[in-house]
């Protein structure tokens, strides 16, 4: 029988820094534990007496990938608070900004970080430009990363801290020229997005077992900022509400927070939204995925990543759309009297990020700025079913090699490990940097 | 080119929220088919996982150093390498990263567990209070165009023989 330790002190190809500490005595795993190796930044703290104008680029720093659905959930939390409506032109830019960091953070996570386990490489560099398929596929992926970079640098200045959306509207609507080329390159991508979902629908690897999952579900088209929180077993709850759903869990090893929905772990990102609102994408989407959505609803945990080339597909058909059929003029910001604000008015922001459901909440103080404020990322709602599945899957492992009298390779499950810490897409950067609050609604 | 000709890139992420990276992941979008011909990827925890730590031509440092632990591996990579590059702002000026250092009482009240639990230095540091460094790329994000500007003259400057080859 299997006794041994296994730690892996950094997972590769992901975002941020992960490790995992792994017990198996006498042939059975006794515990495994999930942490994040960043240190603390302090960002809720530090956001404290900041202007309210700061606070989105502020809030944006905790993490490269996933700035701008920081910063758009930021502004949806401030202008919230502010009683700020967005202009209709606004929320279409905002609509295809989400659009634009889906299509580059998925391709990301795709190409670079877990196609090469399907193709037995290493790196995505490593595939071999000799052969027609890996040729393909190596400018395939630069191909729909760099339409997706961009897409959102056209609406929002950078793909990552963006510099244009700001509380109120955007300080630039993009051009004619831009919008032009971002069609066509968005165009130009849509075979090689239907390549990569061919990819995941074929791979090898499948993990399945029984989760909750949860995301904002829009009430017209597939969305990431609009909606109310819908779970798979059928509540809904409105997204100022969404406190009294989650319960907060510290993890004594790791310096980021776990998250449970009912007493159990449960699931946010790609997954989850296709699973509840896949018939809202759009039609071309629909149409052309017709065979793969009946993949869906699903609880395995690999067709993540079939739900994230899915959804590139949607962000293509959606931002094509909207960029055609819209004419952008200059815009002013809306703007508001702060001091007219009355302390301690609370702004709720809710929004999909490329990870899950991402919450920003901003106090206001006496003076009109930040008093508090809490921010509740995708990875730490994942946390506990990430923990989870890898003793579940190592379990499998022990077993098979107890069952047929195999040796045990230590590399391969660390392998096998990795492999399903990918699927989720986890971003170790999100997870850490929180300071526990207790978060009273008033 | 063979492996052992190309230079010998490492790229750490230290304490930050790894913008750079993506920056330099977005850079591949263009420069990958160039790149690959004469940089060997050694150790890019992003890009691939049997990564070699062992000699280094160029070291890019990402993020401020938190904890005497960061400390130890970035001394360790300074003498490992023949360049090393601090890259982002919170390499190059400590920020945000450090953003706790200028905290007042209060907040460093509700703080210092957390900080003393995990292991966190008192100060956050910038990279150059740890190492000497060769250049720095600031931003933050970096631009992609001085990063550029900067890998090219650190090649011309450790290898001219190659770029001109490389070129021709």
């Amino acid at each position: 029988m299997h006794t041994f330790d296994l730690s892996m002190e950094h997972i590769t190809k992901i975002e941020g820094n992960a490790s995992i500490k792994l017990k198996v005595e006498n042939g059975k795993v006794t515990d495994v534990k999930f942490a994040t190796e960043e240190y603390k930044r302090f960002f809720t703290e530090a956001m404290k007496g900041k202007s309210l104008s700061a606070i989105p680029a502020h809030l944006a720093r905790i993490c490269g990938t996933c700035s701008n659905s920081h910063i758009m959930c930021s502004i949806e939390a401030c202008e919230n608070a502010l009683g700020i409506i967005p202009s209709t032109q606004t929320k279409i830019l905002r609509s295809i900004m989400m659009h634009g960091l889906m299509i580059r953070d998925h391709a990301l996570h795709l190409y670079l970080f877990s196609m090469p386990d399907i193709f037995g490489k290493d790196a995505f560099l490593d595939f071999d430009e000799s052969d027609p398929i890996q040729h393909q596929l190596l400018h395939d992926g630069f191909d729909v990363k760099s339409a997706g970079n961009f897409l959102a640098t056209l609406i929002a200045g950078r793909s990552v801290h963006a510099t244009l959306p700001t509380i109120g509207g955007f300080l630039k609507s993009p051009d004619k020229a831009g919008v032009t080329e971002a069609i066509e390159k968005l165009k130009n991508i849509r075979p090689a997005v239907l390549r990569l979902i061919e990819i995941f629908k074929s791979a090898p690897f499948h993990f399945d077992r029984k989760t909750k999952y949860i995301a904002l579900v829009p009430k017209d088209t597939f969305g990431y900022i609009n909606g109310n929180l819908e779970t798979s077993s059928g509540e809904k709850f409105e997204e100022k509400d969404f406190r009294s759903h989650l319960e907060q869990t510290v993890i004594p090893y790791s310096q980021a927070i776990g998250y449970t929905y009912q007493g159990e772990g449960y699931m946010v990102g790609s997954l989850a939204r296709i699973n509840l609102a896949k018939d809202k994408l759009h039609p071309k989407t629909l149409e052309s995925a017709a065979e793969v959505l009946e993949l869906f609803p699903s609880t395995d945990i690999f067709y993540n990543n079939l739900a994230q080339a899915i959804e590139i597909l949607h962000s293509i058909d959606e931002s094509i759309d909207l960029l055609s059929n819209n004419k952008f003029v200059k815009e002013d910001v809306v703007k508001t009297d702060i001091a007219k604000t009355a302390p301690g008015t609370t702004g709720i922001g809710v929004i999909e990020a490329p990870r899950g459901t991402l919450y920003h909440k901003i106090v206001l103080g006496e003076d009109g700025k930040a008093a508090s404020g809490e921010v509740i990322v995708p990875t730490g709602q994942n946390q506990i079913n990430i923990e989870r599945d890898v003793g579940v899957l190592v379990q499998k492992l022990l077993d098979e090699s107890n069952s047929s009298q195999a040796d045990l390779d230590k590399n391969q499950v660390a392998f096998e490990i990795e492999k399903l810490v990918r699927a989720y897409d986890p971003c170790m950067s999100c997870a850490a940097h929180f300071l526990k609050v207790e978060w009273e609604e008033k | 080119m063979q492996n052992e000709e190309k230079i010998k890139i490492g790229w750490f992420s230290f304490s930050c929220c790894e913008d750079n990276t993506v920056v330099m992941t977005e850079v591949l979008n263009d420069h990958w088919q160039e790149w690959k011909k004469i940089f060997d990827f050694r150790h890019v925890r992003v890009l691939k996982s049997k990564n070699i730590f062992d000699d280094f031509d160029i070291a890019f440092i990402e993020g401020a150093v938190a904890s005497p632990k960061q400390e130890e591996e970035i001394r360790d990579i300074r003498n490992r390498s023949k360049k090393l590059v601090a890259v982002g702002s919170c390499a190059v000026v400590g920020l945000p990263a450090g953003q706790r250092n200028t905290f007042d009482e209060e907040q460093n009240q509700h703080i210092s567990f957390l900080v003393t639990k995990f292991g966190a230095s008192p100060k956050v540091k910038k990279v150059s209070e740890v190492v000497k460094v060769d250049a720095e790329i600031p931003g933050c994000p970096m631009s992609p165009e001085v990063f550029l500007e900067k890998v090219n003259a650190l090649v011309s400057e450790l290898y001219p023989d190659l770029i001109s080859n490389h070129n021709s």
